[in-house]
């Protein structure tokens, strides 16, 4: 496949490929549009997908890139930082302490900068130098930050970075420590973002999440290809995804109908379960009022990762839920931080809130009994645990002892084992 | 009552280039009601059955008018209607 051009998800106007965003005629998102090389079949096709590299530019044809496919996987992945080839870990014991047959943890916090981010990001940038530009920029709720502020470090671009000031010190840190021109705003995220917008008008940058973000958005699709993948070619039954903007959440489901619609993997399209916070949770509330359209919230919730008042793939994500038979739940902070525990003690998994977010659905969604125990089931973990470590303080015990053999065996070994009696 | 609406440039072929307009107008809708007056192009690509278009967002001075009375949230004198694309960020 070769990205032909950008196509109005609403009118369906037609665009070069350059850095757009937006119909000029009616205000719809555009999308990549691919010419389909029907020359190849399936497995000529799967055989040069294993023959790539280990990270995502492994899928590079079917990513909006003029580089065409064959060595040029290879050049993408001496430049810059590539990110995906994350472990897709089967999670017997959650499955089973869920009542459930096979789940699967896509755990995408195993890459560079510990989030999926990277995927989005290596694919912007790339588009974006192909397109000229020097200066890489974004809105961010914290993992974005940290992925454009390294990947403009690996690829000598200049970087600036925009966040809410009120952001988790971790991922604070975990940007500026690149060099990045870091720039927290007084205010929640949509503010961040309508005032990236309003910057990425007036200044030639490419904007990862703004102007370039429909190559950006195509880059989730690789974790689409890499699970159908890891799963020999077979595209699973479900998958319980969380939701910021719902961009993911689309474009996962756009990942694995291209592949089946080139017959590179089998099965049916999944059931899309999407995932928000309750204390922001617009696309579930309008998934349960059976609106099309979101009513933006003022987020206040644990998990500011998904913390996006006003989603701009809110319409589709709800379109989505619909036609996979899926559904959009929410859940409180309390049950976010119980799915941080759940995971991490029944797969050695520690994700962030958003994590927990994605967990605390699947397990809803087993409870409610919406899941059928036959079915193969991924859950999508998108962040590490370590850049929202106050999501798990106090929520345990610990043993401080003198270093005595005897005020183990008191203090620690009769103490657990009281505990088991 | 004087207020300035801010035309964001994937707008601007169907305003003249303008990327301020200056107008009379107590609410968001008198406002743009000004703005159309003079570009009468931006119309249909802003409302759709005389409402906002989804993907179309306008703030009063920086607050979404959505979280307000909409169309008729009133903007202050020398007060700043801000028009912007939807479909960013995430």
């Amino acid at each position: 496949m070769g990205a032909q051009g950008l196509t109005c998800r609403e009118c369906h106007a037609e665009y070069p490929a350059e850095a757009l965003y937006v119909c000029e005629r009616c205000f719809g998102p555009l999308e990549v549009t691919y010419e389909v090389d029907a020359g190849l079949d399936v497995a000529e096709r799967r055989r040069h997908i294993q023959a790539g590299p280990q990270n995502l530019w492994r899928y590079s044809d079917f990513l909006p890139l003029d580089a065409p496919p064959g060595p040029s996987s290879r050049t993408l992945s001496r430049t810059g930082l590539p990110a995906g080839c994350t472990p897709l870990i089967k999670a017997d014991r959650l499955a089973e302490r869920l009542g459930l047959r096979e789940v699967w943890v896509k755990n995408d916090a195993a890459n560079p900068t510990h989030s999926f981010k990277d995927r989005v990001v290596a694919v912007a940038a790339a588009r974006a130098r192909e397109l000229g530009y020097d200066v890489l920029a974004c809105a961010s709720t914290g993992n974005l930050a940290n992925a454009v502020a390294a990947q403009g470090a690996a690829l000598g671009m200049e970087t600036y970075v925009f966040i809410p000031a009120d952001l988790e010190e971790q991922k604070i840190l975990a940007t500026g420590v690149y060099g990045t021109n870091l720039v927290k705003v007084r205010g929640s995220y949509d503010d961040v973002n309508r005032l990236c917008t309003e910057i990425s008008g007036e200044r030639d940058w490419a904007f990862v999440n703004v102007n370039v973000r429909p190559y950006y958005a195509e880059g989730s699709k690789t974790l689409a290809y890499e699970i159908a993948e890891q799963l020999g070619w077979r595209v699973p039954d479900r998958l319980v995804v969380p939701i910021a903007s719902g961009s993911l959440y689309t474009k996962l489901a756009k990942g694995f109908q291209e592949w089946l619609d080139l017959g590179l993997a089998e099965g049916a399209p999944p059931v899309m379960n999407g995932a928000q916070a309750l204390g922001c949770s617009p696309v579930a509330c309008a998934w349960e009022a059976g609106h099309d359209v979101c009513q933006p919230v003022r987020p206040d919730t644990i998990a500011k990762s998904l913390a996006i008042g006003n989603p701009a793939d809110g319409p589709y994500a709800l379109d989505l839920a619909r036609s996979s038979n899926g559904s959009i739940d929410a859940v409180t902070d309390d049950e976010i931080r119980e799915g941080i525990r759940l995971l991490a003690e029944t797969t050695g998994v520690f994700t962030e809130t958003a994590g927990g977010v994605s967990t605390a659905t699947l397990a809803k969604l087993a409870e409610r009994g919406d899941i059928d125990p036959e079915e193969r089931v991924v859950l999508l973990i998108t962040g590490e645990g370590l850049k929202t470590i106050d999501a798990v303080r106090d929520t345990f015990d610990s043993f401080e002892i003198e270093p005595r053999l005897d005020a183990f065996v008191d203090e620690v070994e009769d103490v657990v084992a009281g505990a088991r009696r | 009552m004087s207020v300035t609406v801010k035309i964001p440039t994937q707008l601007r072929s169907a305003s003249g280039g303008e990327g301020e307009v200056g107008v009379e107008g107590a609410t968001v809708g008198e406002a743009l009601e000004g703005v159309f007056t003079r570009h009468g192009e931006l119309r249909e690509r802003l409302l759709e059955d005389g409402k906002l278009r989804r993907f179309v967002n306008v703030y009063v001075d920086g607050e979404d008018v959505r979280f307000l009375d909409g169309l008729q949230t009133p903007v202050p004198t020398g007060g700043e209607v801000t028009i912007l694309p939807a479909v960013a960020g995430g």
